[in-house]
C-alpha cells in the first residue's frame, strides 16, 4: 500500500502497461519531455523513451486519427487530448471514425486505443477549459466511457482501458489531479462497467461520477448527522453502465438524487433518471432529483464557478425534495 | 480547360515494360466495366444512397494499385470503388455491399463510401473529408515503430487540400518521418465547384508541398505508367526511411460527383477535352502501339466483363442482411450491449 496522488496515478497505470506490453505508445501534446500539462505522464519519456513515448504539435486531429491509424494496424496507443473542451476540435475524429469504424466494416477494423483528457471545472479556467463533457462521449454509440474519482481508481480503470480491445475514453478530473489516495502494491487492473459502493444507507441514493463523489460523500456525512442514512454510488463507469447496482440501490432505498458536474440537459443523470423511472418505477418512493451545473458555461471567477458546480449545499437543499 | 503545368519530381527512367502494361490495363478495364454497371444498377434501383464513382480516374488507382506491395495499406475516400478493387478484393462482396446484401463486403453496414477489406489491406473507405490522413499517418506510424516496412498511401481529392486535417496530417507525417504517400486525385472539382475558385494557389496539392518541406508534385492522373513510375519512387522513398510524399495527380470525372450530380456546372468544352483523354481508350492504343497484340487486349478486356457480370448475378441473387446485424459488432465481443 502506497498514497499516491491522482496524477501519479496516471504515470504509474501508463507505466504499468508500457512495461508489461510493448505495443502500448502514448502520444500527446506536452506528454513526453513536458512531463504533461498536468504533470500527469512525468518519467515516462526517460522510463520509455522517445519511440514510445511521443510528443506532437497542438494538431488535435492529427493526434486522434493517428491513434486510430496506429491501433488498426497494431498497436495500443494511449493518446492524451490535453483539456476535455478540445474535443470539439476532432469530434470528427471520435464520433465519426473512432465511434464507427467495427460498425460498420462488420468487425473488421479493431480499435484498442485510449484517449485520457483533462475534463471538469473548479481550477477557474473559465468557459474554454472547465468542461464536462463526458455526457458528450456517452451519447455516441461505439465509445466506452470512463471516469475516476480516485488514484487506486485512475490505475484500474486506466489499465482495464488499454487492455479493452474498443475504443475507451478516460475522463481524468482536473480538480482531483493533486488529491491523495491509498493504492495498493502490484499490477492493478479494474472492470470497465462497474459501479462502487462508496457508503451504505438504507434512505437515499447519491449517484455521483468523478470530482462529484466526494460532493455526494460529504453530504451523506451531513445528512448521517441529521439521521438521514445515504448510499454513495461511484458510477465509475457510463458506458457500459452499471445499470444493476443502481436498480439495486434505489430498489432497497426508495428515493435517488444524482449529483452531475454537467449542465442540465441530457446529462448522464437524465439517461439514468429514465432508467430507474422506467425500470423499478414502483420501488419508489419520491421524485427523481438530479443536482447538476445550470444549462450555462462555466463563468470564471472563482466565487460564480462555485455558485455555478453542485456543492454539498446544493445537494443538502435537493434532498428533502427527493424525499418527498 | 483549367490545368495548370505538370512536372514530375520522378520522371520515369522507362517506361513500364509489357507485363506491367498490361496489369495496369487490366485493373483500368475492370474499373471501368465495374463502375459503368454501378451506375447501371442505380438507374435500376438496385443501388440506393449515394455512389461516387471513378470513371475518368482509373489510371490513379491502377498506377499505385500495381505498385503496392501486399502487405501496404490503402486509405481512400467515399469515391473508392476503384482503390478496393486494385487491392484484389474479390468484385462479388464489392457489389453486394453496394446493393446492401448480406454477402457484401460488410454485410451491407457501410455501402458504397465505406469499403474496406483488413485482410487486402484495404484499410477503409472514409466519408468524412480528410479525416483519413491523420489515420494513415497513424498507420504509417506503426509500421515504422513495428519496423515492418509497411506504407500507407492515402487518396483523397482536390477539396480535402483546403480542410484542416491534410495540414495536420502533412505536418506530422514529416515531423515524424513516417512512410506515408499521400496522393491528391485532383478532378478539378470539389464536389459542384471548381476547385482553383476556392483555393488559394493554383495546384491545390502541389504547391501546398513545400511548406511541409516536401518537393511539388503534379503528375498526369491520366497516365498509368506515369502514375505507377511515381507511385513506385514514392514508396520505395517511404520504406528505406526517407518520409512522406505528397502526389497530386491530376484527372477528371467523367460523371457528377455523386449519383445526385448531372454535372451540368462544367464547361462542354472541358468535358469534351478531357473526354478525348480518356485515360482507357488512350492507354489502349499506346499499348497497341507498343506491340501488345490485339487478342491479348480483348482478352483482358472479356474477361474484365465476365466478372464484373458474375459478380453483379452473384451480388443479385445475395439475401438481405441478417436482421441481427443492425444490433452487432459495435464492440469487440460481437454485440452493442451498453450496460452491465
Amino acid at each position: 500500500m502506497a498514497e499516491l496522488t491522482y496524477r501519479e496515478a496516471v504515470a504509474r497505470a501508463i507505466a504499468q502497461e508500457m512495461e508489461r506490453d510493448p505495443s502500448v505508445v502514448l502520444l500527446g501534446e506536452d506528454v513526453a519531455g513536458a512531463g504533461g500539462a498536468f504533470k500527469a505522464t512525468g518519467g515516462l519519456l526517460e522510463r520509455f523513451g522517445p519511440e514510445r513515448v511521443r510528443d506532437t504539435p497542438i494538431s488535435e486531429q492529427a493526434i486522434l486519427g493517428a491513434a486510430m491509424g496506429a491501433a488498426m494496424t497494431g498497436l495500443r496507443p494511449i493518446a492524451e487530448v490535453m483539456f476535455s473542451d478540445f474535443f470539439a476540435v476532432c469530434w470528427d475524429m471520435v464520433a465519426n471514425q473512432i465511434a464507427k469504424s467495427r460498425y460498420m466494416t462488420a468487425g473488421q477494423v479493431q480499435l484498442p486505443l485510449v484517449v485520457r483528457s483533462g475534463n471538469g471545472g473548479g481550477s477557474r479556467f473559465g468557459a474554454q477549459h472547465s468542461q464536462s463533457v463526458e455526457n458528450w462521449a456517452m451519447a455516441v454509440p461505439g465509445l466506452k466511457v470512463v471516469a475516476p474519482s480516485c488514484p487506486s481508481d485512475v490505475i484500474g480503470l486506466l489499465a482495464a482501458a488499454v487492455r479493452d480491445p474498443d475504443p475507451v475514453l478516460v475522463f481524468e478530473h482536473k480538480s482531483l489531479y493533486p488529491t491523495k489516495g491509498e493504492v495498493p502494491d502490484g499490477e492493478l487492473v479494474g472492470h470497465l462497467g462497474q459501479a462502487a459502493l462508496r457508503r451504505q444507507g438504507g434512505d437515499l441514493t447519491l449517484v455521483a461520477l468523478a470530482a462529484m463523489v466526494p460532493v455526494a460523500l460529504e453530504a451523506a456525512e451531513r445528512l448521517a448527522a441529521e439521521g438521514v442514512q445515504a448510499t454513495v454510488i461511484d458510477l465509475r463507469s457510463l458506458v457500459p453502465l452499471d445499470v444493476s447496482t443502481v436498480l439495486s440501490s434505489v430498489s432497497a432505498t426508495g428515493h435517488l438524487v444524482t449529483v452531475e458536474e454537467n449542465p442540465r440537459l441530457c446529462g448522464w443523470g437524465a439517461e439514468l433518471a429514465s432508467i430507474v423511472a422506467e425500470e423499478c418505477f414502483y420501488d419508489l418512493d419520491g421524485p427523481i432529483v438530479r443536482v447538476t451545473t445550470p444549462h450555462v458555461p462555466l463563468p470564471a471567477a472563482d466565487s460564480l464557478e462555485d455558485l455555478a458546480r453542485p456543492s454539498v449545499a446544493r445537494v443538502l437543499e435537493a434532498v428533502p425534495r427527493a424525499l418527498g | 480547360m483549367a490545368t495548370s503545368p505538370l512536372t514530375t519530381g520522378t520522371e520515369p527512367a522507362a517506361r513500364s515494360g509489357p507485363e506491367t502494361g498490361l496489369a495496369l490495363y487490366r485493373w483500368m478495364v475492370v474499373i471501368r466495366q465495374f463502375e459503368k454497371r454501378a451506375y447501371d444498377l442505380f438507374l435500376q434501383n438496385l443501388v440506393k444512397g449515394t455512389s461516387h464513382l471513378s470513371l475518368g480516374q482509373e489510371a490513379v488507382a491502377a498506377g499505385f494499385g500495381v505498385a503496392m506491395r501486399p502487405d501496404d495499406w490503402t486509405f481512400a475516400t467515399y469515391r473508392g470503388h476503384a482503390h478496393t478493387i486494385v487491392r484484389g478484393v474479390p468484385l462479388t462482396p464489392i457489389m453486394a455491399e453496394l446493393l446492401g446484401r448480406d454477402n457484401g463486403l460488410l454485410r451491407g453496414k457501410g455501402g458504397s463510401m465505406h469499403l474496406t477489406s483488413v485482410a487486402h489491406g484495404m484499410m477503409g473507405s472514409y466519408a468524412i473529408v480528410g479525416a483519413h490522413l491523420p489515420v494513415a499517418v497513424g498507420a504509417a506510424w506503426s509500421a515504422a515503430y513495428r519496423k515492418s516496412g509497411q506504407v500507407a498511401v492515402c487518396f483523397f481529392g482536390d477539396g480535402a487540400t483546403n480542410i484542416g486535417a491534410f495540414h495536420e496530417a502533412l505536418n506530422l507525417a514529416v515531423v515524424w518521418n513516417l512512410p506515408v504517400v499521400f496522393v491528391c486525385e485532383n478532378n478539378l472539382y470539389m464536389e459542384y465547384t471548381p476547385i482553383g475558385a476556392v483555393t488559394a494557389v493554383p495546384r491545390p496539392a502541389a504547391d501546398r508541398a513545400p511548406a511541409y518541406g516536401l518537393p511539388p508534385v503534379a503528375i498526369d492522373g491520366n497516365d498509368p505508367e506515369v502514375v505507377h513510375q511515381t507511385a513506385l519512387a514514392a514508396l520505395e522513398r517511404a520504406r528505406s526511411g526517407g518520409g512522406p510524399s505528397l502526389i497530386e495527380a491530376v484527372t477528371y470525372r467523367h460523371g457528377g460527383h455523386s449519383r445526385a450530380d448531372p454535372a451540368t456546372y462544367r464547361p462542354k468544352e472541358e468535358v469534351a477535352d478531357w473526354l478525348a483523354r480518356d485515360p482507357v481508350p488512350a492507354y489502349r492504343a499506346r499499348l497497341v502501339g507498343a506491340g501488345v497484340p490485339e487478342d491479348e487486349l480483348q482478352r483482358v478486356e472479356a474477361e474484365a466483363k465476365e466478372a464484373v457480370d458474375r459478380a453483379t448475378e452473384e451480388a443479385k441473387a445475395g439475401p438481405p442482411p441478417d436482421p441481427g446485424l443492425v444490433t452487432a459488432d459495435l464492440w469487440a465481443d460481437g454485440g452493442s450491449s451498453w450496460r452491465s
